[in-house]
């Protein structure tokens, strides 16, 4: 029997290792479809994409509570401080939660964080109680900046958003975990397919956060499904410690012994 | 046999036409003072596109489009089928795979095929997808011309009608509630889908069917409505508010059409408007049964495209009690 593992964000546990975006599903329904089909104990919501004021997506915000998940809203589509700022107080008014993904973007064509503007925001939440994740490049740096900022979570992208290109920078994404062994770390955008999923645990990040991969697959339910396993798969692994690539073959039965037959 | 409908959108007008034209008495009770401005039909883009909509429709909706494509002929002489085109800018070329993985009765077209079907758009697209079967219509005029149509057929329309909750349904035989997110109080479950949309006017450029720009985040689609004029639509923005416009939304359909022809840039603005679609959470028409009303909702963004279909099933059901359980809830 495998021992508990849970995720531990800012002192709350979770079984599931997946995140679920809510934007772009076909439908609310197949949005809750998709989110019992993941697993998901954590989904995320963008206040700015989806209502244009905190009164005003009362309807979805009431379907998204119905999901009997823990919320994470985010400030997407935010591109200053002050945006994401006051983004984030809405969120926390709306669904009462401490907890953002702090989103900053920089420019709208590959949608990549204002890595400056994130840390100036975070360590301005971070102050007022905000609980924050930001979500970031894989600059080593930048990371350390964050940490000190005061947050206690880190959503590293895999690569731009929506690309669906899985891990960009293995490379730094590995120099990135082994910096900061203590720190949660999410995988935050870019993942396409599950085997990006099982990638990315394997090579002991805390969980991904998926949310276009599985909204604009022909069949969003079975997608979100497919990530559920290859995301436990992916643990399972790191947890199991995978053998460490070699450059030549390494027979899997030993040679020694075996008959010579000249 | 007598029989009321409430609220004068599309949804409303189909219901009263087509029970008038199975012979019932029907008055049509508005409780707005003219038709249109009150509901969310009057901003819609009127595209009869059943197979496109299959990108993020169930088939449901290609079921009751289909059929609605035909009413619609029938009805209104002014309903188009010059098919629709789907096209997708350089960098954004992978929306178009994606679309036509997910949607039906389609044909690729290369550059040469996109300017004979529209001779402005030549050069600007190596490819796109062409819907041949589907087709659009203004929908002022539809409402108007069924408006008229249910005169003819000795239909009555009250405007200023009280609605709720004492509505005027005196002596009715039935009652059939078409009015959109004011049933919210009955069907709880209902939610708003905000849209936003501009008719701008451009006498230099002609298209002869409406055209979808894709876009990874804003697809906006682009429709005819003649004379110069094109109405650009529209946000799906997740809201029961039908505030005005913002900036955001108004830089991202303009800039859309701007990217589908230079010349836009040169159009007049001659309308802004914005209006609340009424959604259930899965995005699909209903027929429910409450008490002794019949309720006609969730229309969402296919209020032309359903309507005609559900307001056959509606009637079917209360002239002959059979029932059509892929709408009924």
């Amino acid at each position: 029997m495998p021992t508990p593992d849970s995720l531990r964000l800012y002192g709350v546990e979770l079984d599931s290792r997946l995140l679920l975006g809510t934007a772009r599903y076909p439908s609310p329904a197949i949005l809750t479809e998709a989110v019992k089909a993941s697993g998901a104990q954590l989904v995320t919501v963008s206040l700015r994409r989806e209502a244009a004021g905190e009164r005003a997506g009362q309807g979805f915000w009431s379907l998204i509570r119905d999901l009997g998940v823990r919320v994470l809203p985010n400030t997407a589509a935010c591109h200053s401080v002050k945006e994401a700022v006051t983004t984030a107080h809405m969120a926390r008014e709306v669904f009462g939660t401490p907890w953002v993904k702090l989103e900053v973007i920089g420019e709208d064509d590959t949608l990549q964080p204002d890595v400056f503007a994130l840390v100036e925001a975070a360590r301005i939440l971070a102050r007022e109680g905000f609980e924050v994740f930001p979500y970031t490049t894989e600059d080593l740096i930048c990371a350390e900046r964050l940490l000190e900022a005061g947050c206690r979570v880190l959503m590293p992208w895999g690569s731009p958003i929506g690309s669906g290109r899985g891990l960009n920078n293995l490379f730094g994404l590995k120099a990135l975990r082994a910096r900061f062994p203590e720190v949660p770390m999410l995988i935050d955008a870019g993942i396409g397919v599950p085997s990006h999923a099982a990638q990315s645990l394997e090579l002991g990040f805390d969980a991904v956060l998926i949310n276009t991969a599985v909204s604009q697959a022909v069949d969003p339910v079975r997608m979100a499904g497919a990530f559920a396993r290859a995301v436990a798969a992916g643990r399972e692994a790191y947890l199991a410690g995978p053998m460490e690539p070699r450059d030549m073959a390494v027979p899997s039965t030993p040679v020694i012994g075996t008959a010579f037959l000249g | 046999m007598r029989a009321t409908v409430i609220g004068a959108g599309v949804a409303g007008l189909a219901c009263a036409v087509e029970l008038a034209e199975r012979g019932l008495a029907v008055e049509l009770l508005e409780r707005t003072q003219r038709l249109g401005s009150g509901c969310c039909s009057w901003y819609a883009g009127g595209m009869l596109a059943p197979w496109c909509e299959l990108e993020s429709a169930e088939p449901l909706i290609a079921e009751l489009g289909a059929e609605s494509l035909s009413w619609w002929r029938e009805k209104f002489p002014g309903t188009v089928l010059g098919g629709s085109l789907v096209v997708a800018h350089g960098r954004d070329r992978g929306e178009l795979k994606h679309f036509a993985r997910r949607t039906e009765r389609y044909e690729w077209l290369d550059g040469q095929a996109i300017a004979a079907l529209e001779p402005d758009l030549a050069g600007r697209f190596e490819r796109a997808l062409y819907f041949r079967e589907e087709g659009h219509l203004d929908p002022r005029a539809a409402l108007a011309a069924l408006a008229q149509r249910l005169k003819t057929l000795g239909g009555r329309i009250r405007y200023g009608a009280a609605t709720a909750p004492d509505r005027e349904t005196h002596g009715a035989d039935s009652i059939i509630d078409c009015t959109g997110l004011a049933a919210r109080q009955v069907l709880t479950d209902l939610r708003g889908v905000k849209g936003e949309m501009l008719v701008v006017r451009l006498p230099d450029l002609s298209l002869s069917r409406p055209v979808r720009v894709l876009h990874p985040r804003v697809p906006v689609y682009i429709v005819p409505r003649g004379d110069g004029h094109f109405m650009i639509g529209a946000t799906m923005i997740e809201s029961d508010q039908a505030t005005r416009i913002s900036a955001r939304s108004m830089l991202e359909l303009l800039g859309a059409a701007y990217a589908l022809h230079p010349s836009f840039g040169e159009a007049e603005i001659v309308e802004i408007g914005t209006g609340v679609r009424p959604a259930f959470p899965d995005n699909l028409p209903r027929l429910c049964r409450r008490a002794d009303t019949l309720y006609v909702n969730g229309l969402y963004r296919h209020g032309f495209l359903a309507a005609p279909a559900l307001a056959r099933r509606a009637a079917d059901l209360l002239l002959t009690g059979r029932e059509a359980p892929e709408v009924m809830h």
